[in-house]
């Protein structure tokens, strides 16, 4: 656990000076939820969230195997069998933590018992459809993930702004498979924070060094900006 | 009335070439092995398995898909590469199904809830009659899922999904006593209550087998009347 938050030096920055590192985007996204809250963090970037909260600002974390109060992983020599999370890796419960059934558990998530669930993307569309379960020559796993979008209260997508290859998941309509249809709220990026607003991104905040010439080149989506553009 | 045997090839002999077996288990977390195990020992085949995940693990469903066994995956996480294969050479079927689609049809068939309407899969591949459940040997797709009934409910659109029956549970218990009510431990109890609703025959196995009045009323996590056998897990102890 490393609550530092800002330092250059726990490697929130991107090494190329221009945007957020995965690290970044994962402590950005902490900063906007609220202490007492409950949250579901999926794979890839929002795995990472969990490192950023702080015992003392009672997030719970729900992970959909059947558990509110998912720990750090286990120290090696104490996993407990029993105690698995959504990735089957062993972790640890902290005070408090309660576990049940997987019936209740996705009960809490489509009953919009959740104040959040964030997930990785592959794909996210300014209407705020998401794609992030299948994608091409991967054998296909939906696990909970048309589930996690329904119901919570809010849907945040944590990705990196470009592919490997420099294409922009940011766009006008999703190609790939949907998960859910206009289901996102808010999107972290390691370029900024955005929110889907039926034809463009609205713009909520750059990341440190990310120009709005960058921004607009890195966006397949149309963005909205601020009055005036901060 | 005794639930408990000690005779786990006669248990499991009941269940017949093409079954469907709904399994607990979410990983190796409340996943019942020795009943996997003793299935394959007695050489069942062209099963339909219900299950959250196949071939995570060498054991449980991924042996049976490993060895041939399975026909038909109805569940979430279809991961494992031979699945796969027998998948795309049309050797096997496919049903991919939300987790929480999963679990609530189980839980419907053993509530007598006959079908029920969710937002999860609207407006997906999944919903939509567009995703493939079989392939021919070129791994072309030659049938696909039912597109599911869509309505507005509430000003939100949801999709219709049916009770998911099956024939047999595999269920895996910390404790369990001889009138078959079972405690689970902490995220081990996962898909294993509703496996259990959901089957005509619910076989449990078990860490602990226990005197009747050990389990505390409140502590029993499915009473023994959803419950058909015991049988205790390998390496447990009476």
């Amino acid at each position: 656990m490393s609550p530092a938050i800002g330092g250059e030096a726990a490697g929130l920055l991107a090494a190329d000076g221009a945007g957020w590192s995965r690290e970044g985007v994962a402590e950005r996204a902490r900063r906007d939820l609220r202490s007492g809250s409950f949250v579901n963090l999926g794979i890839g970037i929002p795995q990472l969230v969990a490192d950023f909260v702080e015992p003392e600002a009672e997030i719970y974390i729900h992970s959909e195997n059947g558990i509110i109060g998912a720990g750090p992983g286990a120290a090696e020599g104490e996993e407990d069998a029993d105690i698995v999370d959504a990735g089957k890796r062993h972790i640890t419960l902290v005070l408090g933590a309660s576990t049940f059934d997987s019936a209740l558990s996705f009960a809490i998530m489509r009953g919009g018992h959740l104040d959040y669930s964030l997930l990785g993307g592959m794909e996210v569309a300014c209407n705020g459809d998401l794609a992030n379960w299948a994608a091409p020559g991967r054998t296909p796993g939906v696990g909970g993930a048309m589930d996690l979008v329904q119901g919570a209260k809010e849907v945040w997508v944590l990705l990196l702004h470009r592919g490997k290859g420099g294409e922009s998941k940011m766009r006008v309509r999703c190609e790939l498979p949907l998960t859910g249809a206009g289901v996102t709220t808010r999107v972290y990026t390691d370029l900024g924070v955005f929110e889907p607003a039926g034809a463009a991104f609205r713009v909520i905040e750059r990341a440190p060094g990310v120009t709005r010439a960058l921004l607009e080149e890195a966006t397949e989506a149309p963005l909205e900006w601020p009055e005036p553009d901060a | 009335m005794d639930k408990f045997t000690d005779d786990i090839g006669s248990v499991v002999a009941q269940i017949p070439d093409g079954a469907t077996l709904a399994i607990g288990g979410f990983g190796y977390a409340g996943l019942p092995l020795t009943l996997c195990d003793a299935l394959c020992e007695a050489d069942r085949r062209d099963l339909t398995i219900v299950s959250n995940n196949i071939g995570g693990e060498d054991r449980g469903g991924g042996r049976l898909a490993r060895e041939g066994r399975v026909r038909k995956f109805v569940g979430s996480f279809p991961i494992a590469p031979v699945f796969t294969e027998q998948l795309m050479t049309g050797r096997a079927e496919i049903e991919l199904l939300p987790q929480g689609t999963m679990v609530e049809r189980l839980r419907a068939a053993g509530a007598g809830i006959g079908a029920f309407y969710t937002a999860t899969s609207v407006k997906t591949s999944l919903a939509d009659g567009t995703y493939p459940s079989r392939y021919d040997a070129d791994g072309h797709p030659v049938a696909f899922m039912a597109p599911k009934e869509t309505r507005e409910i509430d000003g939100r659109l949801m999709v219709l999904e049916y009770a998911l029956h099956v024939d047999f549970a595999f269920v895996k218990a910390h404790r369990a006593d001889r009138l078959g009510n079972l405690q689970f431990r902490l995220a081990a109890r996962n898909f294993n209550p509703a496996v259990a609703m959901a089957a005509k025959v619910a076989i449990v196995e078990t860490e602990e087998f226990v005197e009747v009045g050990d389990i505390e009323p409140d502590d029993v996590h499915l009473p023994g009347l959803f419950v058909d056998h015991v049988v205790l897990s390998e390496g447990a102890a009476r």
